[in-house]
């Protein structure tokens, strides 16, 4: 691949053609698991680790591997991240772990991953590898967490809960209760409410996306020929 | 020779969506009235507040798409659905049960899917199975019908705009409402269908006092709509038919374990409010008549099932949401034949 600049790189892994909300990839993890900032955010960080390591890994090795077996070689890369992953989550945020349970193992399966392996750090160098797989990583976070927040607040009216299963300690008020006495609303926190903010989520990027370009547009426009000037004194001749 | 110049017989006059819904909302009214009768005001505030949130929902989602306003409000569609959804949740229902269900049949269920005539699901049950998936604890708290305790009528004026507001302490709520027939069939499987009988005054002759009833009444009005041809028989016969058999196979007669008989399914919970007002909606059924008689038996077999072994007292509502899935699909196998070809086409064409 033609060596893109890196800002264009970050541009395209976190907005333009962001995981999540235009690739539509690693449906499954986001719908399943964004039903509250503390997991939404620990799924993403592992997410993020794993996509940057795994990039970084591939773009190494991608003299050596021929085409005949890359992809089993990267999914042995990304399984054994993954591992790493889940068994330092097991050691240090262990009710978070369980919490997540099936998820963190099934980050292997996650096609972001794969797909990122595939068509973009098998054939780049080592920077712009590292750097799309973060950007990346932080796109498909970023949406994981909005995600997460939006669920939360109208799941249960609460924003943060539970966050030091993640952070320790200092997390623990966190707790923003922002409507008392909420009842619980479930749609939101079941599977099929993700869906639906979800959708949200996309038409939201498609207007911010078109005002930009309609703003891009207006900037962007010709002088037209023939203009005129406004003269106010003197004469023309 | 004169030749009488007259065409085919034409219908006189184009029935219009506006004359096919106020038609739809006139054969409510004997269900509406009976289920007030039995089951107090709370009936006829859900109504009253639904229409208004989803005339108002409607509105603001018919300008933000720049449509035309009036046009649009005067079909009575969103009054319809909102009718319909008022008329199946609990007559105990707070106001924003109500305003959460109307506004999401009517923002997510119709407009999202492009507006009326394009929607893939029911509104009213959509916006229904929401309630019911979110608020299991309120969609559950059904006031007891009239007569079923001795010697109370039913709330008055003033209860029922308190219960409505939502200033009901929980505690006093609880001890108001009363499990439905259907709930006490379905949790009751070690007695005599006549102990049952015995020990529950919510049942009647047929089925739940005031229940059969309001059943009956609907009934009343769907054939009201079938007399002036709002919609063919197809679809409700297919329902009933399809659950009388269902109830009929697994009726074991005497225990409590029988899952209730042909006739207790057909006027206990909203089986006659689904088989001649929500299964008969143009848009989300079959098409042909045939496909709209698979469709009403789908739902009618559906609707036992979950009756009977899934985790919800009444089906209606999922059974209708499934089957508005199913519908594309049966109108691809039931293709009227085609004046001019022999045999009519059946599921898609090859692709090449």
């Amino acid at each position: 691949m033609a060596s893109k600049p890196l800002s264009t790189v970050a541009a395209d892994g976190f907005w333009k053609n962001n995981p999540a909300i235009v690739q539509l990839l690693g449906l499954c993890p986001l719908l399943g698991v964004s039903n509250s900032v503390v997991n939404a955010l620990g799924l993403g960080l592992a997410t993020t680790v794993v996509l940057t390591c795994s990039n970084l890994v591939v773009s190494l090795i991608r003299k050596q591997v021929t085409d005949a077996i890359r992809l089993p070689a990267f999914v042995m890369i990304i399984a054994s991240f993954t591992t790493c992953v889940e068994l330092l989550m097991q050691a240090f945020t262990y009710e978070l772990y369980q919490i997540l349970g099936i998820f963190i193992p099934l980050i292997v399966t996650n096609c972001i991953i794969l797909g990122r392996a595939d068509s973009f750090a098998a054939k780049s160098a080592l920077v712009p590898s590292v750097v799309d797989g973060f950007t990346m990583g932080l796109g498909f976070a970023s949406i994981l967490l909005l995600l997460g927040a939006m669920r939360e607040l109208i799941g249960q009216g609460t924003l943060f809960s539970n966050m030091h299963l993640l952070l320790g300690d200092v997390a623990r008020n966190w707790e923003i209760t922002l409507i008392t006495d909420y009842k619980k609303f479930l749609f939101a926190i079941l599977p099929p409410g993700a869906f639906v903010f979800m959708g949200f989520l996309i038409a939201l990027k498609n207007i911010i996306d078109q005002n930009l370009a309609e703003r891009a547009k207006q900037k962007s426009a010709p002088v037209e020929k023939g203009s005129k000037r406004v003269r106010v004194t003197g004469q023309i001749n | 020779m004169t030749l009488i110049r007259q065409t085919s017989p034409h219908t006189r006059k184009a029935s219009s969506t506006q004359a096919i819904m106020l038609n739809v909302l006139i054969a409510l009214i004997p269900g509406l009235l009976v289920s007030v009768y039995f089951f107090g005001w709370g009936v006829l505030i859900n109504l009253v507040w639904a229409s208004l949130v989803a005339v108002g929902c409607e509105a603001l989602i018919i300008k933000l798409r720049k449509r035309p306003i009036r046009f649009f409000l005067q079909d009575y569609t969103a009054v319809v659905t909102a009718a319909l959804l008022a008329l199946a949740i609990p007559p105990s229902a707070p106001w924003w049960l109500t305003l959460i269900g109307t506004s999401f049949a009517i923002i997510i269920g119709k407009h999202l899917y492009g507006g009326m005539g394009q929607n893939l699901f029911n509104p009213a049950m959509l916006g229904y199975v929401l309630l019911l998936v979110s608020f299991p604890l309120e969609m559950s708290a059904w006031l007891p019908a009239l007569g079923v305790r001795e010697g109370q009528g039913v709330l008055d004026l003033i209860a029922s705009i308190q219960l409505f507001a939502g200033n009901m302490p929980v505690s006093s709520l609880d001890a108001m409402t009363m499990a439905t027939p259907l709930d006490i069939f379905r949790e009751n499987t070690s007695l005599t269908i006549e102990e049952l009988w015995a020990t529950n005054p919510v049942f009647s002759d047929w089925a739940g006092k005031g229940w059969q009833w309001v059943s009956l009444a609907y009934m009343l009005g769907g054939c009201w709509l079938l007399y002036k041809r709002v919609f063919t028989w197809h679809a409700p016969a297919g329902m009933l038919l399809m659950l009388g058999v269902m109830a009929t196979l697994f009726y074991g007669g005497e225990g409590s374990d029988s899952h209730g008989s042909p006739l207790f399914h057909w006027l206990s919970g909203a089986t006659m409010l689904g088989a001649f007002f929500i299964i008969t909606d143009p848009v989300t059924s079959a098409t042909s008549n045939k496909g709209r008689f698979i469709f009403g038996a789908g739902i009618g077999a559906l609707t036992y099932i979950i009756r009977t072994w899934g985790g919800y007292p009444d089906g209606v509502a999922f059974a209708v949401l499934l089957m508005n899935m199913a519908a594309p699909t049966i109108d691809y196998y039931t293709q009227p034949r085609t004046y001019g070809h022999k045999k009519p086409n059946r599921g898609l064409a090859k692709p090449d």
